[in-house]
């Protein structure tokens, strides 16, 4: 088999990232910066300091990841780079650093899909079997995707509110925890007890969307409630209690969708698919139905290029590439990609 | 030496090849359009035009800024990762001293202007000191205003250039009475070329790995966090 290598390129929020990879399943090299600590002071991603910090950080983790993976542009098949959707200057870094390096080595570009990056993630730990269906859960996304064949994604299920990450930090952010909460509550919540009534949100029956705005209103009522009257409440069994309620629909609903569309392979994709309590109820539930579960580990499913790279392998097999007038796109359409 | 010069920082989008003393070719526009969707494509036919290959390039120049900050993010990005990827040195030059190029042979002053916001622009002061047209005062941000007021103090003849004119004219006619000129409508979009030549006489980067914009200002969320480290 002739080895293809892709140089892959993820700028889309605060990780300036890039990676080679080999026929789209085999990491070379996998460099992130992570602008996190800069962030932290603002209490969020603040997208003019996000774009300020790629344009320094850019051509240092492209030359890190070709001279970590030993190979010269020469021996790539193709440049890849997320396209959308993200914050639209911090894709514009990538995708204009991305297309300068398609140019200066006449080398084929390829516009990748974040989501389809994420779950693509997945690839470069085990084959994919079809047909699948994969829970993406980040910062910016919650759905439930069901991919027939490679490069085939239909989106079943999505958030009409906040997604699921969103609800961490904002739950973090009024329980006093420093920013990103969300790894802060995975840990309260695993020293405290699921005492605390919170709502579920299923919505219709037959539906895999997911709303997770009342559950995070019900928290700071609770609190505040709690406040008025001069109660003390366990910050862990608060922590504990949202996300137990967060983690029921989540694996409730991914079952469903497992069995409903008889799927070979369950996939969990995203940044909060690092959360323990997710992974473990995940885990338990599976293997009782018998489908198997895939969840890569904590590097892959934060932001990170190798999945740009692992996902851009399927439009490189069918020769989909995109002109010099690819733009980042804040909006880009998972199903139309 | 073949080099290759991009300017982005504006509406105005320049790109240029130059080899030697000859400028081989140059794309100007001045269009509300997105450059990250035109600079590339823009790039890549006048190269092909020109008949410059990308490994014959020799120098990268690049208007670093100030301006429009997505603006110069899209040329100073595609610049760098041109010149670290194919080894070449990279020059950054000023956006506003490209367009002071435009009043070269001006018996004065010249005072580039572009508008930014709430009364205030971009601007620095160019002309010809001792036989050298060069940088006399150093490239700002300040309120309209004051800046004719303090060329209104200092000089007898002093010329604005720049697209965006029309928005602080009044001011400027108020305060420098004749004293000011303004650039005809040619000489308001800078001009790749004049760019490739200032940046093929300019010292290139030492890193250009580190090399970024001059935004002139921090960003807003920056500002807000020292203003309150401060008190
Ligand atoms: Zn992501």
């Amino acid at each position: 088999m002739d080895k293809k290598l892709i140089l892959a390129i993820e700028t889309s929020c605060d990780e300036t990232a890039a990676a080679v990879i080999k026929n789209g399943n085999e990491i070379l090299s996998n460099i992130v910066a992570s602008q996190i600590e800069s962030h932290k002071r603002f209490g969020g991603v603040v997208p003019e300091i996000a774009s300020r910090h790629h344009v320094e950080q850019i051509t240092v983790i492209i030359e890190e990841a070709m001279k970590e993976a030993n190979v010269t542009y020469n021996d790539l098949s193709a440049i890849a780079v997320t396209e959308g959707p993200g914050l639209v200057g911090a894709l514009l870094i990538g995708v204009n650093a991305a297309k300068a390096l398609a140019f200066a080595h006449s080398l084929p570009l390829i516009g990748v899909h974040h989501i389809a990056g994420h779950i693509y993630a997945n690839q470069l730990i085990t084959d994919l079997s079809f047909p699948l269906m994969t829970l993406v859960v980040s910062g910016g996304h919650t759905e439930l995707v069901y991919m027939k064949e490679h490069g085939s994604f239909e989106v079943i299920g999505e958030t009409r509110d906040d997604a699921v990450g969103e609800a961490y930090d904002k739950v973090a952010r009024t329980l006093n925890l420093p920013y990103p909460g969300g790894p802060h509550i995975d840990r309260l919540a695993a020293s405290g007890e699921a005492s605390i009534d919170l709502p579920r949100a299923w919505l219709e029956p037959d539906s895999y969307d997911f709303s997770f705005s009342g559950l995070k209103s019900a928290v700071i009522n609770t609190l505040h409630n709690a406040k008025q009257k001069g109660i003390e409440i366990s910050k862990e069994d608060l922590a504990a209690s949202f996300q137990e309620s967060v983690i029921e629909v989540l694996v409730e609903k991914s079952k469903r969708a497992a069995t409903e569309y008889d799927v070979k392979q369950f996939l969990v994709a995203g940044g909060v698919a690092a959360n323990k309590g997710l992974r473990e109820k995940l885990k338990e539930q599976f293997t009782e139905l018998g489908i198997e579960l895939v969840i890569p580990p904590l590097y892959l499913c934060t932001d990170n290029a190798a999945m740009i790279g692992a996902a851009a392998f399927v439009h490189l097999e069918k020769q989909q590439f995109t002109s010099y007038t690819l733009n980042g796109n804040p909006g880009l359409d998972l199903e139309n990609d | 030496m073949k080099a290759l010069a991009i300017d982005t920082s504006t509406f105005v989008m320049g790109v240029s090849v130059v080899d030697g003393d000859q400028v081989l070719g140059e794309v100007i526009t001045n269009l509300k359009k997105n450059h990250s969707i035109r600079l590339m494509p823009a790039i890549d036919e006048l190269m092909k035009d020109t008949g410059v290959r990308p490994n014959q390039l020799e120098r990268i120049i690049v208007a670093h800024g100030p301006g429009s900050y997505t603006g110069v993010r899209i040329g100073v990005t595609t610049a760098k990762t041109l010149a670290y990827s194919l080894g070449i040195p990279l020059v950054g030059v000023s956006s506003i001293e490209v367009l002071a190029q435009n009043g070269r042979f001006f018996n004065g002053v010249i005072s580039p202007i572009f508008d930014a916001r709430r009364g205030q622009v971009y601007t620095g002061l160019y002309g010809d000191m001792n036989g050298e047209f060069t940088n006399i005062a150093r490239d700002q941000i300040c309120l309209v205003t004051d800046w004719a007021s303090h060329l209104n103090s200092q000089y007898e003849n002093v010329l604005f250039l720049g697209n965006d004119i029309s928005i602080h004219k009044e001011i400027i006619i108020e305060k420098l009475g004749d004293k000011v000129q303004f650039g005809q409508i040619s000489d308001h979009n800078p001009r790749p070329s004049e760019l490739a030549r200032v940046g093929i006489a300019k010292e290139p980067t030492k890193d250009v790995h580190s090399f970024t914009p001059n935004y002139i200002r921090l960003a807003e969320a920056e500002a807000n966090w020292l203003a309150n480290q401060e008190k």
